[in-house]
């Protein structure tokens, strides 16, 4: 004990020390004063946003009248627009805190992280972005219903979209509730009901035509801020990444009571064992690798998006700007962990000293995610704090925002209209569905929010992940480029790979062991089993089609070349609504 | 109609050529990013030594310029295709649309 309390002095007396020579040494405005229960610069910045968010939700409102600018904003959206708003969707706070977060714990790591994130981009780009847009209207079940049975496809699309976009919504809803109580003072029942009213009044009022200005007001506020946090690290290092990453090392040697140069490559990977075998380490990080890329190809609120945009051009160039915006998003969010290590990790403001005594090793205070917002103070002071804390916020409402506007069009478009009333309903209905839709998903995400507090919800984004690249990715590709698949080779190969996935995920050690608590070790030795349950999607797929002999199947196979025409070409593809 | 002018497409040579283009160019590329990312995560589980190395003798290790090379790639890639599709494909395309529809 008495070892730990010394261990912890020098951990945090020893660099306080060194850390106020240094801002003097480096002019910066690192020293600040202890920060205030409730951040004003903060409520007032996020009032400010919130303001500007809801006069843009009154305006589109005005515009959006018929099914087409509910669910997809008329098609008005142009390419460079749309790349933005999907930067602003993809762009979380989980991305934003969790990966420079773990930056800030592993260093190099949390970079895999980052490209595993971006490199999906150019396979949506290269298979999916314009055939989808040629083929589809509102959401991506247009596109894999479009030659078979619409029940059984679109029934499982909406379940699918529903995983997702719940799963996903919660582990947001959870993050969003800590970061306001922490930031902002408010109690977490409030916090959630802030972000789930708001959420509901852009979606419900301003359909894809608000959602898309919140997503791109979020992402120039993002990309703003973040440019700004690196750039003052850098500049405390005559913009040296060498200096930088020098400084870093020696830090987190010092705090970690380590080898600092562990943060300057990636972890070793070790072999796994499963069913008895042993599996070199790298099946398990391809698989993960999988589950990343494919993932966001399958990702059902991300594929609504191209829906937005005019025509097959614009749809590629969103997705061109769109990684060009994530892509340098990421960089950002690299340098900003290695500025926390450097910033962060030695100043006792920002570390929670109880909790470091119980478990002896570093704790930030707000919990591990808040490396971002301790370096906003760091390097901007209280007012840019304030600001990354308003920008966190609008990140956090955006997403939600776009992913209750998927899953109510599921609801709406996917199982009312083309399920349930069998394509005889009208537009004015359609919508009436979708709005009681968002109501009762916003109302569910609040709820399911209080009662995942507690809960460790990283995993939910990697269920999400998972369940996409495992059902939606391979029912998509196979329908847009194969002829011979049929109605049930996509059912089942759907349902296989939703079923296994989630099951293989749930046999994980973060749910088996660290969630569950149902035994010391888990049965999957995988981060993320996604590899296997996408190779059985395809697999099912492929056999369940072949093997179908019916003459439905017959009928869908020759449609196929309709589809692949009308793909390439855009030929009888939707317009966008005249404005 | 919609079947008249699919059929009118499909025996278009125009069509065939455009088909062929379009997919040999995105099957490249998807190929490459593929290669390019699951290549590093093999790397990264195999032979991570390469990345510990120091580029240039500074703390800075071969990880650092690898790493900010796949995500350029990635927009790199993007960018060739965009750049070939918005061009010559689409004026492929719009030629086949007006004689098919005139």
């Amino acid at each position: 004990m008495n070892n730990i309390k010394q261990k912890l002095f020098s951990a945090l007396i020893l660099p306080a020390l060194l850390m106020s020579q240094l801002c003097f040494a480096a002019g910066g405005d690192l020293g600040q004063a202890e920060r205030q229960a409730t951040n004003w610069h903060a409520i007032i910045m996020f009032v400010v946003f919130v303001a500007i968010t809801l006069f843009i939700t009154k305006w589109a409102a005005s515009r959006t009248k018929s099914a087409a600018d509910f669910y997809a904003a008329g098609g008005g959206i142009t390419g460079f627009q749309n790349g933005l708003a999907i930067a602003g969707d993809y762009m979380s706070a989980a991305s934003f805190l969790g990966i420079s977060a773990l930056v800030f714990a592993k260093g190099y790591d949390g970079l895999l992280f980052s490209i595993g994130f971006l490199v999906g981009w150019p396979i949506i780009l290269f298979m999916i972005a314009e055939r989808l847009r040629n083929l589809g209207k509102y959401t991506f079940a247009d596109v894999t219903a479009f030659r078979f049975a619409q029940g059984p496809i679109r029934s499982m699309a909406a379940i699918n979209t529903l995983v997702v976009v719940l799963f996903y919504l919660i582990a947001q809803m959870v993050g969003a509730g800590q970061l306001i109580k922490l930031l902002f003072g408010l109690d977490y029942v409030y916090a959630l009901v802030i972000v789930g009213v708001l959420m509901i009044l852009y979606v419900l009022f301003g359909g894809m035509l608000a959602t898309t200005w919140v997503q791109i007001i979020k992402a120039v506020m993002l990309l703003a801020g973040a440019t700004f946090m690196a750039l003052a690290v850098l500049s405390n290092f005559n913009f040296s990444f060498d200096a930088m990453f020098t400084k870093a090392v020696e830090v987190f040697g010092q705090v970690h009571h380590t080898d600092g140069h562990s943060i300057m490559s990636p972890s070793p990977i070790k072999d796994q064992v499963f069913l008895g075998m042993t599996v070199p380490g790298w099946v398990d990080s391809v698989s993960f690798g999988m589950a990343l890329m494919f993932g966001t190809a399958g990702l059902p609120h991300i594929l609504m998006r191209f829906f937005t945009v005019g025509n097959a051009k614009e749809a590629r160039k969103s997705v061109l700007y769109a990684t060009g915006f994530i892509g340098y998003f990421y960089i950002l969010t690299f340098v900003i962990g290695f500025g926390a290590i450097i910033y962060v990790t030695q100043n006792p403001q920002y570390l929670d000293a109880a909790k470091m005594l119980a478990t002896g090793k570093l704790a930030l205070r707000g919990g591990d995610n808040m490396a971002a917002i301790h370096l906003a103070d760091a390097v901007g002071g209280d007012l840019f704090l304030g600001f990354i804390s308003a920008v966190a916020f609008a990140t956090i409402l955006a997403v939600v925002s776009g992913l209750t506007l998927s899953g109510a069009s599921a609801v709406s478009h996917d199982l009312y209209a083309n399920v349930i009333a069998k394509g005889r309903t009208s537009e004015e209905q359609e919508i009436r569905v979708s709005k009681m839709a968002t109501l009762a998903l916003g109302i569910a995400a609040v709820l399911l929010g209080i009662v995942f507090e507690k809960q460790n919800v990283a995993f939910m984004v990697g269920l999400a992940f998972a369940v996409a690249a495992s059902s939606n990715f391979p029912v998509l590709i196979m329908s847009m480029f194969w002829k011979n698949m049929t109605t049930r080779g996509a059912v089942i190969g759907g349902l296989v790979g939703l079923v296994s996935s989630v099951v293989l995920i749930i046999l994980t050690k973060s749910m088996w062991v660290d969630t569950f608590h149902m035994g010391k070790e888990a049965i999957v030795p995988f981060k993320n089993p996604a590899m296997f349950s996408m190779i059985l999607s395809f697999v099912c797929c492929w056999f369940f089609s072949i093997t179908d002999q019916s003459s439905r199947a017959k009928d869908e196979r020759e449609k196929f070349e309709e589809q692949y025409i009308r793909s390439m070409t855009g030929i009888g593809a939707e317009k966008a609504a005249k404005h | 109609m919609q079947n008249d002018i699919a059929r009118r497409v499909r025996a278009h040579p125009k069509f065939a050529e455009l088909v062929a283009k379009q997919s040999r160019l995105s099957w490249t590329l998807t190929i490459i990013q593929l290669v390019i990312y699951f290549g590093f995560t093999i790397i990264i589980a195999v032979n991570p030594g390469f990345l510990k190395e120091s580029y240039s003798g500074g703390t800075t290790t071969m990880g650092i310029p690898v790493g900010i090379a796949v995500i350029v790639a990635a927009f790199v890639l993007s960018a060739i295709y965009v750049w070939k599709a918005n061009s010559e494909f689409d004026e492929l395309n719009s030629q086949i649309i007006d004689e098919v529809t005139k």
